[in-house]
């Protein structure tokens, strides 16, 4: 068993490279109005697609229609074939960085099966998973706002709880 | 307003264009993308004190995301409100019989809004489907490490054992939810 003050290390260690990428260190990197503008992009594509639709999510629970697993069955291609050239072919960003991935950690898989049933769950409730959380705000859905307070209230229990919980 | 922009658009056109924002975040800064990561940025923003895993640097690490989603509001008021789809979302007729057996008939809008108005607040059932969902998907993304965004996409891309189960288990967990749990909730009042 690790001690408490490993674990404590090692979540550090975690929090900054798990989730999000070291930013850039080239000055040519593009500012952080880019990613107000991909952003925006990626809410118009959500909403016009309708995949932050409860109704579209009730009907692919239901394997009622194919519309969201269209979605995914074209979505998972594209990401795939555009992240490994980028890995493998290309290997910079437009700033001039290596392409850098940091891997998930597998562990013992318990935190991937059991937390993503979770959010399994909150996702039929709500019908929206977390970016369409914030979309469904923006197209007017405004009790979306509480949702939002309550998952970060989730997270912020997760964050209290984690060392407690099979990973 | 011209038909065309305010008509939905098939999945033949979203899905590749969805598929495109892992790579392009990649490209532009080596940024992983995923929405979650931002309720925990919030959190790290409002209330980290005695939490680890809430004490760190959000604004080296976390503000071209919540840049990101302040995009993704934008969006969805572009396309949602201003170039808003009149029309009801063209659902299966069988998944429109088995909602309106649950209750849920006005099938106007994005979401039922029996279940997402204010009013809907006050009620049981739309408690737990707006306070109670919006908890669990908090909870389980940030036990999963990801989302549908970041393990779904991202993980996935990458070709990630962990965002596979993850999103097996994303598949068992709305199953259950629809089954089990949205019946029983959508009895209450």
């Amino acid at each position: 068993m690790p001690t408490s003050a490993e674990l404590r290390d090692a979540e550090r260690a975690e929090s900054t490279y798990e989730w999000d990428a070291a930013p850039g260190s080239d000055p040519r990197a593009p500012g952080l109005w880019i990613y107000l503008l991909v952003g925006a992009l990626f809410g118009v594509v959500l909403t016009k697609g309708e995949a932050i639709s409860w109704f579209r999510i009730q009907e692919m629970f239901r394997f009622q229609g194919f519309h969201m697993f269209g979605i995914f069955a074209t979505a998972l291609p594209t990401a795939i074939v555009g992240v490994q050239l980028l890995k493998r072919r290309w290997r910079r960003t437009l700033g001039g960085d290596a392409i850098v991935v940091p891997p998930k950690h597998l562990g013992s898989g318990v935190r991937y099966g059991a937390g993503g049933t979770i959010f399994g769950l909150g996702w039929a409730l709500t019908g929206a998973c977390p970016g369409p959380l914030f979309a469904l705000l923006g197209a007017g859905v405004t009790t979306m706002a509480v949702a939002i307070a309550s998952a970060m209230l989730g997270t912020w229990t997760y964050g209290r709880v984690r060392t407690r919980l099979p990973h | 307003m011209p038909d065309i922009l305010l008509r939905p658009w098939p999945w033949y056109v979203a899905g590749p264009l969805i598929g495109l924002f892992a790579p392009l975040l990649l490209w532009l800064g080596n940024r992983l993308f995923g929405v979650s990561s931002n309720l925990r940025h919030l959190c790290a923003v409002i209330a980290p004190r005695g939490i680890p895993y809430l004490s760190y640097d959000w604004r080296r690490d976390g503000s071209w995301n919540l840049t990101f989603v302040a995009g993704i509001v934008i969006g969805g008021l572009l396309a949602g409100v201003v170039f808003r789809n009149p029309e009801p979302v063209a659902i299966a007729d069988s998944t429109r019989a088995a909602l309106a057996s649950l209750g849920i008939r006005d099938l106007g809008g994005l979401v039922p809004r029996e279940l997402f108005a204010w009013a809907s607040l006050a009620t049981v059932r739309g408690w737990i489907v707006i306070v109670g969902g919006g908890f669990l998907v908090g909870f389980g993304t940030a036990y999963a490490g990801g989302c549908t965004s970041g393990h779904g996409i991202s993980g996935v891309a990458n070709l990630e054992a962990p965002s596979f189960i993850a999103l097996a288990g994303f598949f068992a967990g709305g199953l259950l939810g629809t089954f089990l749990l949205l019946p029983l909730v959508l009895g209450l009042r």
